[in-house]
């Protein structure tokens, strides 16, 4: 072997940005910010002393959680979010399907695509509770105008991973029922239907999950369920409540989930 | 098709599905409708039926009072749209840190033990995932007071959930033959982390933490409501005043927000990967 | 020297893969490991650094018996030995220099090889063996970006970077075309013969391994059935090595080799839960 000298140094070349200028740029930004970013939160330490002892209990709350005191409160709300997290997740996919199909670029015409797509862009982007404060000023309070978000909310969530499903399907199976002179109704019933209707289920499980964990949220704002249940436990502290409570929503949520990805892959 | 009927059993009559199933199929769709009306009835036994039918008379009153909205209130919201930003950025930075090192310990490739630290790290993820970031704002505004602070710590709390769930289901599909290359090199236990784990995770990682903070500012919008500081806090007063034309403004606003984080995430996950 | 003997292997589901094999390696020796797939190849050759754990049997190279090290031990006795794998193995979206360092793991402190601070004689030895497998312009490369050929070329030099006293090589033209694979099997001989390194080289392809190696090794069903000189590999003892048309046992192979893979990855796993 030839006496060859070799570099002794070697620096791992950037991977993001290659730029001098521009990484020390970035990097200057970042800092500045976050420097910003922390000065703005003023912690009043005082009352985040008061406020140990405070968690202290409500840590025993959650170790120590008392079921019985405020039972019929508990019961009412959880019936509350369970029933209203069913119906709204049936209304809202069957009205998710006709919209799905209609956001599809490959199945709608022009016109109806736009539609859909906007009734989903609108209910995508409105956060459930702000949903939830406009039905209930117009619905009163309770568990209807629940209900009625989380079908709004049902419906953007399904209505666009239905679409992209369909505009995602197998163009090959569409092609062969078109050409045996199937009407739209027809192609839709042979060539769409079975190879989405199993994702469909799996997403409506899914959404069912989310639901639940939406109808314990929107309670805060008058709109029924466990979450007004947890929000008046709260303001009162009584801590023990409230960590029974979320010790149940807690439960369901890992039984839903678990029992949902179950079900998911015995669809499949 | 074919011509020479061989037997004389009667032409089968075809069925889609085999008789058992179809009975299965029809009982569950007997079942979930069943299961809806009592729903329905449940749910709808304490609705006040004339609040509903006057809803439509209810609504155009709504929008005849929140228009023109009142733009002159715009200068008002820079400072807690500021915050708002700040609670989503500084609560996933906060939620990342927490995530991290909870991903790793509940990975079932890379956890010290699964017998005890596995399912605990499980637990606070499961935890962390049931309870909405807006629960997580009420109790920690009721322990530590209003304010940006308890926005944060709500943020980070949600977030442990969601992006420690997301890596340690990177973690586990990672290649084994990497990893299984470095250590032959008699690579010690962390720098098989470093080298075999962490360069294949470190993209979906990027992913998952950009995909959450802008769910985040999604979330921190609200937080406000229950007094966790950001623009929800100016909702919730507008609100309270029934100062709907301000309210009109403040929606404005919070969907301008949401449509520029999703644009900024989802251009840095296709710049990142 | 490495010494392997007596060495067995029994599966937790009872399946047998190697028993009583027996032989020496001397050093600066290539020796080709020739068998039907699934005869246990694969497991020998991770029975030696252990990614396999032998059932029983002895393992020693030079002075140091591999086979009863402590965790600490084996670490220092796996850094010198160098191992090429069928899919290169490398880690895809780190650099070729990185990868090539990656051979240094065993030798620096975590803090180095976390910061990227190798010391400079490493840096040294990797630009010299990445000159030397011809990849010098790639080294700022990421290892995703190479040709299959050129990434198994960067795992040569990964494992030469180790300094090692044996180079173990598992199918290294597996995923290779014919001529690539030559060009391969040509470099892996050169390098051993330059610093007179012994080397066990798993291989399928008979004709290749004829070619290049030194001695030839034939298992059968976890036995060794052949010894000797690669023109002593007659018709009649290929014939014994892969059977005439032994379908049953060739597909028994598979599961075992499956299951040597299996092992290997639960071991991995419990290597990594005692972080």
């Amino acid at each position: 072997m030839t006496k060859q000298s070799y570099p002794t140094q070697w620096r791992r070349p950037p991977q993001i940005i290659q730029a001098k200028h521009w990484r020390y740029l970035v990097t200057f930004g970042v800092l500045l910010y976050l420097i910003m970013a922390i000065g703005t939160v003023e912690v009043n330490w005082g009352r985040v002393v008061e406020g140990v002892e405070r968690g202290q209990r409500f840590i025993a709350g959650f170790l120590q959680p008392d079921f019985t005191t405020r039972w019929r409160d508990i019961s009412r709300g959880l019936i509350e979010s369970l029933t209203m997290t069913f119906t709204s997740t049936v209304v809202g996919v069957l009205i998710s399907i006709p919209i799905g199909v209609g956001a599809a670029r490959n199945l709608a015409p022009r016109w109806v695509y736009y539609v859909c797509r906007s009734v989903i862009a609108v209910s995508r982007s409105l956060q459930e509770i702000i949903v939830a404060i406009f039905f209930v000023a117009l619905f009163g309070f309770g568990a209807f105008a629940g209900f009625l978000t989380l079908t709004f909310a049902t419906i953007g969530f399904i209505g666009k991973l239905l679409a992209e499903d369909i505009e995602d399907i197998d163009e090959a199976q569409a092609e062969a029922v078109r050409a045996t002179g199937a009407s739209w109704l027809q192609l839709i019933n042979y060539a769409v239907q079975p190879q989405v209707m199993p994702r469909l289920i799996g997403l409506s499980l899914y959404r069912l999950d989310i639901n639940f964990r939406e109808s314990a949220v929107i309670g805060i704002v008058g709109a029924g369920g466990i979450g007004a249940t947890l929000n008046t436990s709260l303001s009162r502290y009584e801590y023990d409540s409230s960590g029974a409570i979320l010790i149940i929503i807690i439960a369901i949520v890992m039984m839903t989930e678990y029992s949902s990805s179950h079900l998911r892959r015995w669809v499949k | 098709m074919t011509t020479t009927p061989t037997t004389q059993t009667p032409t089968p009559v075809w069925h889609p599905r085999t008789p058992k199933a179809r009975i299965t199929l029809w009982f569950f769709w007997l079942l979930t409708v069943a299961l809806f009306v009592y729903c329905w009835n449940l749910m709808t036994a304490n609705t006040m039926w004339v609040f509903v039918y006057d809803a439509p008379q209810a609504a155009s009153d709504l929008f005849n009072r929140a228009f023109p909205p009142r733009w002159t209130y715009m200068e008002r919201l820079w400072k807690p749209l500021w915050d708002t930003i700040n609670i989503a950025t500084l609560g996933t930075l906060l939620g990342i840190m927490m995530a991290v090192p909870l991903a790793f310990l509940a990975a079932s490739n890379t956890t010290p033990s699964k017998v005890f630290l596995r399912p605990f790290a499980l637990f606070c993820i499961v935890t962390s995932r049931s309870i909405n970031s807006l629960i997580w704002a009420l109790l920690l505004v009721s322990i530590l007071g209003p304010g940006l602070l308890a926005g944060i710590l709500a943020i980070a709390f949600r977030s442990i959930g969601f992006i420690g769930k997301l890596l340690y289901e990177a973690i586990e599909e990672t290649e084994v033959s990497q990893v299984e290359a470095i250590t032959a090199t008699g690579a010690s236990q962390a720098q098989i982390l470093n080298y075999g784990i962490v360069p294949q995770v470190l993209p979906a990682f990027y992913g998952i933490s950009v995909f959450r903070w802008d769910i985040n500012i999604r979330e921190s919008a609200i937080l406000g409501l229950v007094g966790a500081g950001g623009i929800g806090s100016q909702l919730q007063a507008s609100m309270n005043v029934l100062a709907w034309p301000q309210v009109m403004v403040i929606l404005v606003v919070i969907l301008g927000t949401v449509v520029v984080s999703e644009w900024v995430s989802a251009w840095v996950r296709k710049a990142v990967i | 020297m490495l010494t392997v003997d007596k060495l067995n292997k029994t599966y937790k589901t009872g399946d047998k893969a190697l028993t009583d094999v027996s032989f020496t390696v001397p050093k600066g020796q290539v020796v080709g490991l020739i068998g039907p797939s699934g005869a246990g190849k694969s497991t020998l050759i991770r029975c030696i650094n252990r990614l396999v754990e032998p059932t029983s049997g002895s393992v020693r190279l030079n002075d140091t018996e591999i086979s009863r090290l402590s965790v600490g031990e084996l670490r220092r006795a796996r850094r010198r030995i160098g191992m090429i794998f069928q899919e290169y193995a490398l880690v895809e979206r780190l650099t070729v220099m990185e990868n090539v360092l990656s051979g240094r793991l065993g030798y620096v402190p975590f803090w180095r090889s976390f910061l990227r601070k190798f010391p400079g004689d490493d840096i040294a030895k990797a630009y010299r063996l990445l000159d030397r497998v011809g990849l010098m312009a790639h080294a700022d490369k990421r290892a995703d970006a190479l040709s299959g050929g050129q990434r198994q070329r960067v795992g040569i030099a990964r494992a030469l970077e180790q300094d090692p006293e044996l180079m173990l090589i598992d199918e290294p033209t597996a995923s290779l075309d014919p001529k690539t694979s030559r060009q391969i099997m040509r470099l892996l001989v050169e390098i051993c013969a330059e610093s007179s390194l012994p080397a066990i080289i798993n291989i399928h392809d008979v004709v290749l391994a004829q070619q290049f190696t030194d001695r030839i090794i034939g298992l059968q069903a976890g036995q060794v059935v052949f010894d000797g000189s690669p023109n002593e590999l007659t018709e009649a003892v290929l014939t014994q090595i892969y059977g005439e048309e032994d379908w049953t046992a060739m597909r028994r192979g598979a599961a075992e080799d499956a299951e040597a893979e299996a092992e290997a990855h639960r071991e991995t796993e419990k290597l990594m839960s005692a972080l």
